[in-house]
């Protein structure tokens, strides 16, 4: 007996450690999936880009900016971003990083003169964000970062170069749910903690034991799919995201009732910076870079958008 | 000490539901471990081998499994069977199923505790398996169960809070839900702890007074 | 013990106990075979769902988060030692106002729920816009309580060695420090290692709360994996391989603090009996 036990669990172990001794390389995709890029087909898991042009600048006119200086002599950049949502902020399991917030964010980096190469990126936390910029760990932050006036105390913001609102993922052929009114009776989900919790809430748009919430965004939809619960609300870029990855099962209500202004989070002195980064939006706005990046991105979910109106401060 | 109150005071809503929750994810998943947990150590001592190995097997492979991983198979893997399962429901599943291993064993030990002689003697009176085990063992070794199965409740009382991470309103989720409103992180939690100290020392220092008053000389 | 609680069977006994089995083998397979239906079904196993996992790269995923847990749970369970012994010397001390304060801070920390603790080290530096990374939030919960936890039994391991053993080191005229050294300390650290082994055990599986903080270990690694919408979402596959990985690991863990018991209660070059190493006893001291 003990004999018997000590050897299954050496044998499970060691099956295990083997297994991952021989794995193939390479991104996993999931089958049925060509793997173009800025195809109408989104599935798959391996990132592809929206295919729109960056080439580094080779003369950067930018003087007075402490954090210009800092990237410059460091020679690369570091930008914080998100990991787990699909076509905004993405890794894919072979670490390659997509999605719209990504390639705004290699934009930006390319009009400072720094390649893709040149990119460090790090992973940081929502309520993580104001210190580590104010600390200067990051550069810059680009992550469905919305622009509120009490973040404007911590940090300054260029942009918008987005405009989400608070919307509603559901499934394809569920036809009963047309907007935030239709919510009565019916199971939503959440990240815990999340601003778009607190308003399905505070406005009582379904009743209190309808309402699951979780940490990760991919688990709601995950439930979403088993029919446990009806409704995932956030952002709708982010829903566009999963809507975009889960082809032909889910939508996106379109019909939003909020207002979030994604900026490009930097630090709060730094004037020289914000003006070059809104200047370089307002550039890319102009020869069609953005509405390529969004198309290739975003834009796979089916809904279609236009660059906002900067706001300088 | 005004953001202090006011932690409390101005989300008493949320504390009671949170409570309340998880006192009531509590006693459910108590009988339901005791239950179990006693029909598992019946089955380890039983004369039956397939059902002892079937106990021990359970036994072994739960001891070693995290309680977060069984509440986030129950949570997100079984509704990919098609099996739906609300989230009280789950947690109540969970919490009982990794309990119970541990009652079982509770009870095991205690049974191995009456003498030996107790059992030979109702044996040779011509008792069956289960009038030893009903009649004569389990009463005695009631004793030595009481205390450390306190123990295992006690446990289980702050493991109820893991549920917070699978979508159940309950203590363990009222930080999470404070920050959403603003509420100062330290007060809120200072309270979860006074909530908890509140429930849990009465059934420790009970415990311990059983324990002491019970305490078998060997 | 377990074996006077029934007669050898006789004929009928045997084929009653036999019937029973039978039974109860019928019922397991049944039981075993719906869920397997059901995996078959909803094609748990399909191309889709375990694609992934032939890739190194998500295989390196769970070796990472399998690192993640083991780095955890070695750092916590060498600061809990550390902060174990320190509790234990504090409560076996002659000085009330060192003594007194201990009790409660092992009551205090034993009485929290874990993950409340890991959440004050989690929210509570966000608050203040200090900056502590998860794996600290997760090692200084883990310590807190399985330190008071390791304290108890530590101070169970020295009073389980037979009074006779200080009586004698007093009579030679030992000090007290020099009587818990050189006398007591040995004798009760072989008594007590098959308990510490265990709640070793009890910690590394606690560093399963991590995910909760989005620490990555080895759960929240298999939740990534499992929650690739683009693979079908294949939890079931995930947490199983999880599962596996963590019984394997605990049941090594738990196999080895047991032959510690047995090897510590024949060796008699102590005098005080092992504490034992059992699932009971990990209970009684309120691990979960």
């Amino acid at each position: 007996m003990r004999v018997h036990r000590i050897g299954l669990i050496a044998t499970v172990v060691t099956l295990g450690l083997g297994a991952a001794a021989c794995g193939k390389s390479g991104t996993p995709t999931a089958p049925g999936n060509a793997g173009t890029s800025g195809a109408a087909v989104g599935t798959g898991d391996a990132c592809s880009s929206s295919g729109a042009t960056l080439t580094p600048a080779t003369s950067v006119a930018l003087t007075g900016s402490p954090t210009y200086d800092k990237i410059k002599s460091a020679g690369k950049v570091v930008i914080g971003v998100k990991a787990d949502q699909p076509n905004l902020g993405y890794k894919d399991a072979n670490g390659q990083r997509c999605g719209f917030d990504i390639e705004i964010a290699q934009l930006i980096a390319a009009k400072l003169g720094l390649g893709k190469d040149k990119i460090e990126y790090k992973e940081i936390p929502s309520a993580n964000r104001e210190t580590s910029i104010k600390g200067g760990e990051i550069g810059y932050y680009v992550g469905t970062y919305s622009i509120t006036a009490k973040r404007k105390a911590d940090v300054a913001f260029a942009g918008p170069y987005f405009v989400a609102g608070q919307d509603l993922l559901v499934r394809k052929d569920d036809a009963s749910i047309t907007g935030k009114d239709t919510l009565k009776g019916k199971k939503v989900c959440s990240a815990t903690g999340s601003t778009p919790l607190q308003r399905v809430r505070d406005q009582k748009l379904t009743e209190d034991q309808n309402i699951s919430e979780f940490k990760t965004y991919s688990e709601c939809v995950s439930q979403l799919l088993d029919k446990r619960i009806d409704a995932v609300t956030t952002d709708d870029a982010i829903l566009k995201g999963y809507a975009a990855q889960n082809q032909g099962k889910l939508r996106v209500v379109g019909q939003p009732f909020s207002t979030e202004k994604y900026g490009i989070g930097l630090a709060h002195d730094d004037k020289a910076l914000r003006n070059f980064v809104n200047d370089a939006l307002a550039a890319a706005v102009q020869d069609g870079t953005w509405q390529k990046i969004y198309d290739g991105t975003l834009g796979r979910s089916g809904s279609s958008a236009s660059a906002p109106a900067l706001e300088r401060y | 000490m005004h953001t202090f109150l006011h932690a409390l005071t101005a989300n008493g809503d949320i504390f009671w539901r949170g409570f309340k929750t998880t006192v009531e994810l509590f006693l459910i998943a108590a009988v339901g471990s005791l239950l179990l947990g006693t029909v598992l150590a019946a089955a380890r001592v039983s004369p039956v081998p397939v059902l002892r190995g079937i106990g021990t097997g359970y036994v072994q492979v739960v001891r070693n499994t995290p309680l977060t991983l069984i509440f986030a198979f129950l949570v997100f893997a079984v509704p990919k069977l098609d099996i739906g399962i609300d989230y009280f429901p789950s947690a109540c599943i969970a919490l009982v199923a990794y309990t119970s291993a541990f009652v079982c064993e509770v009870v095991r030990s205690g049974i191995n505790t009456v003498a030996a002689g107790q059992a030979e003697a109702a044996r040779a009176l011509g008792m069956t398996f289960a009038q030893v085990l009903g009649q004569i063992v389990l009463p005695q070794a009631f004793r030595s169960i009481v205390p450390p199965l306190m123990s295992v409740m006690i446990a289980m009382l702050k493991n109820t809070t893991i549920a917070a991470g699978f979508s159940v309103l309950e203590a363990g989720a009222i930080p999470a839900y404070l920050a959403e409103r603003g509420e100062n992180q330290f007060a809120t939690l200072i309270w979860i702890t006074i909530g908890f100290l509140v429930l849990i020392a009465p059934l420790a220092a009970l415990q311990r007074r059983l324990e002491r008053k019970w305490a078998v000389a060997r | 013990m377990t074996n006077v609680l029934y007669d050898v069977p006789g004929p009928r006994a045997r084929i009653r106990n036999r019937v029973i089995g039978a039974i109860t083998t019928v019922v397991v397979v049944v039981a075993i075979g719906y869920v397997v239906a059901r995996f078959v079904a909803t094609a748990q196993f399909s191309d889709v769902r375990t694609a992934q996992f032939q890739y190194a790269a998500v295989q390196r995923e769970l070796v990472d988060g399998l690192l993640a847990t083991l780095k955890a749970a070695a750092i916590a369970a060498v600061l809990a030692l550390v902060f174990g012994a320190l509790l234990a010397a504090a409560r076996l001390s002659d000085r009330a106002a060192v003594r007194v304060p201990a009790t409660w801070i092992v009551e205090l920390f034993r009485a929290i729920p874990l993950l409340i603790l890991i959440f004050f080290f989690y929210y509570v530096p966000l608050q203040y816009k200090l900056h502590l990374d998860t794996l600290w939030a997760l090692v200084f919960g883990l310590t807190l309580y399985n330190g008071s936890v390791l304290a108890e039994i530590f101070r169970a391991g020295m009073l389980a060695v037979p009074r006779g053993q200080s009586e004698a080191a007093y009579a030679v005229g030992l000090r007290k420090s020099q009587v818990m050294r050189l006398v007591l300390l040995p004798q009760a650290v072989r008594a007590m290692l098959p308990a510490i082994v265990s709640q070793l055990v009890v910690l590394l599986k606690d560093t399963a709360l991590g995910f909760i903080i989005t620490y990555p270990e080895l759960l929240y690694a298999a939740k990534q994996i499992g929650g690739r919408g683009a693979f079908d979402f294949p939890y079931v596959s995930s947490y199983l391989l999880a599962g596996a990985i963590y019984v394997g690991i605990c049941g090594a863990l738990s196999a080895f603090a047991a032959w510690l018991q047995r090897r510590m209660g024949r060796a008699g070059r102590t005098a005080a009996k092992p504490l034992a190493a059992d699932a009971v006893a990990a209970v009684e001291r309120g691990g979960p």
